[in-house]
């Protein structure tokens, strides 16, 4: 459960350069940093308010930019809050798109890390390691390091790992997107049961269909703030792609599926 | 933090699509039904969270709850230590033969400047030796500060996928440190006999000295971790920082040889690192041991025949014990204590600061 309470984040941005220079640069930048005084405060997050129930599914959708990842990050405690809070049950688990957890080492040091991380003991993580394995799909590559594997199956072993604990919140930014059909049809099954195990599943996606398929509620969110958010996921979806100029959906007029483009074309020939 | 501020309402959006009906006032708060409503006071979501027994997200553990979640930890410091060894060296065709190699190659060169070109003592029996050990037990501090300052940024990755008490990763580092550590002894055992130091049950003492010396590193290495966790200046500033610690910890030359008088060198001789270097030194060297400062009776004469004594090769070695002639920076007997008293106050000081910052991590 997460009780999101008037939250604000603001970044501050300091006009820093990335170049690890020479020792004699960094002297100097030490002693010159007086002087570079340009702190750029970016308010990401502009009073947000919900409340997300156990088992729900939350969608958060909205434009680039819009505070979708912040969002996420600050419900998992990685932001500190400018005003207002952030209320959970315990602790929650963040996917990122490219967060790949030590890409130096091997897919099964990954593993075991992982679970060792989540506070597992070497006994849970034993048990559970071939399971991970198996879901992920890797197959061998899991004797070679995270950096050699495509997107795709980096996501999908990051999702088995932190999908192997059931947490009582799973923040999923984005991470399911490079799978391929095969693996998103296993990881809704399982948010599907991690929602049963009274746990609370916030997934940010630009997938669209991905949303209305898992998700029982969607929060729309543009420039730090909520537009709209409600159960009927579908409508707020088809008026969130009118706002943002998207082509419409064409739907079944009773189911309020998706009428798949084949189908489209299908019926616009006969 | 509780604030009776009014919320900003839901559904002012700047998109002139519909408007958001979702927003609930206060009295319409209905517990079955949560999922859609969105409260607008943020007294009544503190009042909900409370009662259902939320906490916020990011909260920072109590010491103690915090210990005993880093205790849950100890497999993963472990492992996570072992697999970084073990990745430093996967890309090399030699593989983790380096892990040897790197210690025996810096003997290799130490040996080669000091023990065949220059030969050079500055009064000091077994120089050889004393150079080595000087230059490992100094590493291993050294290279704890420098890869603790690196240890948040290099796995901002790990920090926001996974909940886990942010201390685990410096910690790590440091053990990383000490499995290099162990190496470099193994290392050295065999160039201190093959240098003339007897094997004796002194060496013991080596144990508590790095045991010591690790938790120094720890409280250090938390306290670098924090304050490079988002700003590289320390990072850039530690290289000139341990060169010059190296210069005065006594690692190539005895403190007593300074021209410095005595509080001068009382003061280098309790810095940190000289300290873990000495005890390091007198324990594993017979030589040092002897020739220990301090060791015997104070005589004018013979001390001043040793400082007096140059970096000419062929130097009469008959001087070479009578630093032990001469005062002792420190009371050679209270090095123990400092070295404990270091130890303590920079774990104390160490932990409390990063764990501070226990929620600030993820920021990056």
């Amino acid at each position: 459960m997460v009780v999101v309470d008037d939250l604000h984040v603001v970044y501050k941005i300091y006009g820093r350069g990335h170049d690890r220079g020479t020792a004699a640069a960094s002297l100097l930048r030490i002693l010159g940093r007086k002087r570079r005084a340009s702190i750029r405060e970016v308010h990401a997050l502009r009073g947000m308010s919900f409340v997300a129930n156990r088992g729900d599914a939350v969608g958060v959708i909205g434009r680039n930019g819009s505070g979708k990842s912040t969002l996420l990050r600050a419900i998992a405690g990685l932001l500190p809050a400018e005003q207002g809070n952030v209320y959970t049950t315990g602790g929650a688990a963040l996917l990122g798109v490219n967060a790949a957890l030590l890409e130096d080492l091997t897919g099964e040091r990954n593993v075991i890390l992982g679970c060792l991380a989540m506070g597992m003991t070497k006994q849970q993580t034993k048990e559970k390691y071939q399971s991970i394995v198996d879901f992920s799909g890797v197959g061998d590559f899991i004797d070679l390091t995270m950096k050699t594997y495509s997107s795709g199956m980096g996501s999908r072993l990051r999702f088995a790992i932190a999908a192997a604990k059931s947490h009582e919140v799973l923040l999923i930014d984005e991470a399911l997107a490079t799978g391929d059909a095969e693996f998103q049809a296993k990881s809704h099954a399982r948010i599907q049961e991690l929602r049963s195990e009274a746990g609370t599943v916030f997934l940010v996606a630009h997938n669209l269909e991905e949303i209305e398929l898992t998700c029982n509620r969607v929060i729309w969110l543009e420039r730090g703030q909520i537009v709209e958010q409600g159960e009927d996921v579908i409508s707020i979806v088809d008026r969130y792609i009118d706002a943002s100029g998207g082509q419409p959906v064409l739907r079944d007029p009773v189911t309020r599926r998706r009428i798949k483009d084949q189908v489209r074309t299908a019926a616009t020939t006969w | 933090m509780t604030n009776q501020k009014t919320p900003l309402r839901a559904g002012r959006g700047a998109i002139g699509g519909p408007v958001a009906g979702r927003v609930a006032g206060p009295g319409q708060l209905n517990l079955e039904d949560l999922g859609a409503a969105a409260p607008s006071t943020g007294e009544s979501l503190i009042e909900l969270a409370r009662q259902y027994g939320l906490r916020p997200s990011a909260r920072r553990p109590p010491i103690p709850e915090y210990l005993g979640q880093l205790w849950l930890r100890r497999h993963f410091i472990f492992a996570f230590a072992t697999a970084r060894n073990i990745a430093l060296y996967t890309e090399a065709r030699l593989g983790q033969l380096w892990q040897v190699l790197t210690p025996l190659l810096n003997a290799g060169v130490y040996f080669l400047v000091f023990g065949e070109l220059l030969h050079i003592n500055r009064g000091i029996p077994n120089y050889l030796g004393f150079v080595v050990t000087g230059v490992f037990v100094f590493n291993f501090t050294q290279r704890a500060f420098i890869s603790t300052s690196e240890v948040m940024q290099d796995n901002i990755d790990l920090i926001r996928a996974l909940q886990f008490p942010r201390a685990a990763l410096p910690l790590g580092y440091v053990v990383i440190e000490l499995q290099q550590m162990a190496l470099s002894l193994a290392v050295l055992v065999p160039i201190l006999l093959a240098t003339g130091e007897p094997a004796s049950w002194y060496w013991l003492l080596a144990i508590p000295a790095l045991a010591l010396q690790t938790l120094f590193n720890l409280g250090c290495g938390l306290l670098v971790a924090r304050m490079s966790a988002h700003v590289n200046d320390v990072s850039q500033l530690l290289p000139f920082i341990t060169r010059t610690w190296l210069y005065v910890s006594g690692v190539i030359f005895s403190i007593s040889t300074l021209d410095l008088g005595g509080l001068g060198r009382s003061i280098l001789q309790v810095n940190p690192a000289a300290l873990y270097i000495t005890l390091e030194r007198n324990a594993l060297m017979t030589s040092q041991r002897l020739s220990a400062p301090g060791s015997k009776p104070y005589n004018k004469a013979l001390c001043q025949a040793w400082q007096t004594l140059g970096e000419k090769p062929g130097e009469p070695a008959r001087y070479m014990y009578d630093s032990a002639y001469c005062h002792s920076a420190i009371n050679p007997d209270h090095l123990w204590y400092y070295a404990v008293g270091w130890a303590g106050v920079a774990l104390v000081v160490g932990f409390y600061f990063f764990w501070r910052a226990e929620t600030g991590y993820g920021r990056g």
